[in-house]
C-alpha cells in the first residue's frame, strides 16, 4: 500500500553495543510519529539510517518502496553505492539537533543553494523558493543575515527551511528543540507544527521533550535499548503507559 | 668597542639592499603561491581512496619534510639539469621554497579539514550535494578563516628561508648585504638593514594576514 518506510529486523552495532536489535517498524503516507527514550537507546541512529548516513549489520530498509539498505546475516553485506544513497536521499530531509547551518552562506544561500545545484533551478527559481520558505517559518526579515548572525531558534528555523527546500516526503527531526534555550523552543515547535497539518508528509520526531511528542505526533514510540517496548497514541502513551520502563522514563523527564 | 653606523653609508647602499629585498620578496611569494597548490595536491594524495596515491603521498610529504632545505636546492639546480630539466635560479628557489613548505602546508589543509564539525558533512549529505560540490561551495569557503594563521606563519618561515637561496646565486637580500660588506669590509650598515628590511616584510605580512582574518570574522557575522 502507501508504506512510506518500513524496518525488517535491522540489527547495527557499534563495536560492542547493540544499538538497534531487530528492530521492526512501519510507517504509512502522511503519518506522524515521535520516538521517545532515555539517549544510548538507539533513537538517533534510527533517523541516520533513514537519512542513508549510516549503514546497518542486519535486515533490510525501504522508502517509498525502494531499498534503502539490505543486508542478510551481516555476511552479505550489499554496499549500497553513493549514487543509489543520493537517490535514496531524495525521500528524506533532515533537521539536526545543531542545526548545521553552513557559516559562510547566507540564510537564503543556506536554502537556496541545494535546489539549485542539486535540483538544478536556474539560481532566480531557487531563490524565489527559498525566500517563500524563510518567509513561512517567519524569517522574511533575515534573508541576508549569516548564521553567526541567528539565535539558535531563528537557526533552527533555517535549517527546516533548507531541508524543505528539496521537497522531501518524510522530513527527520532530530532532538531539534533540544540545543535550544527554553524560551526559543515555541517558536521552532510552531513550524514543526504547522508542516504536522500537510497530510502527505511523513514525520519521524526523536526528542527526549514530551511537550515536542505531544504537539507534533499522532503515535509514539517508547524505545529503550534498540527496541521498540511500547507504541500507541499519544494519550495512551503519555498518560496511561502500560510498560514499567516507559512510566519510569516518563517520571523521570516529567517528575511530578 | 664601539659601534660607529654610518648613516649616509647607509643610505649610499640602501638601494642596492632594496632590490634584494625585493627579490626576496617575490621568490616568497612565488613559492607560497607554488606551496599552496603543492600542499592541496600532496593532501588530495593522502586523502585519496587508491591505495598507491595514498602512499605515494605521505612518501613524498616525509621526504620533503625531513630533508634539509638547501639539499633540495642543490638538488633541484645541479642534479635536475642531468634529467634535461633546467631551472634558473630564481625559478629553482620558488619551487624549492614551494615543495618544501607545500609539504607543511598540505598538513595545516588536512588539519583544518579533519576539524571541520561532521555535523556539515551530514547536512551536506542530507541535501545531496555531490563530493565535489561539498567541498567546493560548502567546505572550502568556511577553511580561509581557521588556515589563515598557519598560512601567514608559512609565508613568513618562507621570507626567512630565502638566504638559503644565495647558494645558488640568487641575488637577494642577505647575498645583496653579503656582497656589500665584502666589497666595502663593513658589515654593520648592510646587515643591519637587511635585518630591518625582513622585519619589515614580517610585520607588513603578519598586518595582512590580521587584516584579512578581520575582513572575513566581519563577513560572516
Amino acid at each position: 500500500m502507501t508504506e512510506m518506510i518500513s524496518f525488517e529486523k535491522v540489527s547495527k552495532r557499534f563495536g560492542a553495543t547493540v544499538v538497534l536489535d531487530e528492530f521492526s517498524f512501519t510507517l504509512k503516507r502522511g503519518d506522524k510519529v515521535a520516538i521517545i527514550g532515555p539517549s544510548g537507546s538507539g533513537k538517533s541512529t534510527l533517523l541516520r539510517i533513514m537519512m542513508a548516513l549510516e549503514g546497518i549489520d542486519s535486515g533490510k530498509v525501504s522508502l517509498n518502496g525502494e531499498t534503502l539498505w539490505h543486508a542478510s546475516g551481516g555476511k552479505n553485506l550489499i554496499a549500497p553505492s553513493r549514487k543509489h544513497l543520493r537517490h535514496m536521499r531524495t525521500h528524506v530531509g533532515m533537521v539536526f539537533q545543531n542545526f548545521n547551518l553552513f557559516p559562510n552562506l547566507t540564510a537564503l544561500a543556506n536554502v537556496a543553494t541545494a535546489p539549485h545545484l542539486v535540483l538544478g533551478l536556474p539560481r532566480k527559481e531557487a531563490e524565489a523558493r527559498a525566500r517563500r520558505l524563510l518567509e513561512q517559518v517567519g524569517l522574511g526579515d533575515k534573508l541576508s543575515n549569516y548564521p553567526a548572525a541567528l539565535s539558535g531558534g531563528q537557526q533552527q528555523r533555517v535549517a527546516i527551511a533548507r531541508a524543505m527546500a528539496l521537497e522531501p516526503k518524510i522530513m527527520l527531526f532530530d532532538e531539534a528543540t533540544s540545543a535550544l534555550d527554553p524560551e526559543r523552543v515555541g517558536e521552532v515547535l510552531e513550524v514543526m507544527r504547522a508542516l504536522a497539518h500537510e497530510r502527505d508528509l511523513t514525520i519521524v520526531v526523536v526528542t527526549h521533550q514530551i511537550g515536542v511528542a505531544r504537539a507534533i505526533a499522532d503515535r509514539i514510540c517508547f524505545m529503550e535499548n534498540g527496541k521498540i517496548l511500547e507504541q500507541g497514541v499519544p494519550a495512551a502513551i503519555l498518560d496511561r503507559p502500560q510498560n514499567d520502563r516507559t512510566r519510569a522514563f516518563l517520571r523521570a523527564v516529567h517528575p511530578g | 668597542m664601539s659601534l660607529d653606523f654610518s648613516l649616509s653609508f647607509a643610505a649610499q647602499i640602501a638601494p642596492t639592499l632594496a632590490r634584494g629585498a625585493g627579490v626576496a620578496f617575490v621568490a616568497a611569494i612565488g613559492g607560497f603561491l607554488v606551496a599552496l597548490v603543492a600542499g592541496g595536491l600532496l593532501a588530495a594524495m593522502q586523502r585519496s581512496t587508491v591505495r598507491g596515491l595514498s602512499i605515494t603521498g605521505r612518501w613524498l610529504m616525509e621526504l620533503l619534510r625531513s630533508t634539509p632545505l638547501l639539499i633540495q636546492v642543490y638538488f633541484l639546480f645541479f642534479v635536475l639539469p642531468d634529467w634535461g630539466i633546467v631551472l634558473n635560479p630564481v625559478m629553482t628557489g620558488v619551487v624549492a621554497l614551494g615543495l618544501y613548505h607545500g609539504a607543511y602546508v598540505a598538513e595545516a589543509y588536512r588539519a583544518v579539514l579533519d576539524n571541520l564539525p561532521a555535523g556539515q558533512w551530514d547536512a551536506a549529505d542530507s541535501l545531496r550535494f555531490s563530493r565535489y560540490q561539498s567541498y567546493r561551495y560548502l567546505m572550502f569557503p568556511q577553511l580561509v578563516l581557521p588556515l589563515t594563521p598557519a598560512l601567514g606563519n608559512t609565508f613568513i618561515t618562507m621570507l626567512k628561508d630565502t638566504p638559503i637561496l644565495a647558494a645558488v646565486s640568487v641575488p637577494e637580500l642577505m647575498f645583496a648585504a653579503n656582497d656589500v660588506g665584502a666589497q666595502s669590509f663593513r658589515y654593520v650598515e648592510p646587515i643591519t638593514l637587511a635585518a630591518l628590511a625582513y622585519l619589515f616584510m614580517s610585520g607588513v605580512a603578519a598586518l595582512v594576514v590580521l587584516l584579512l582574518r578581520n575582513w572575513i570574522k566581519g563577513r560572516y557575522q
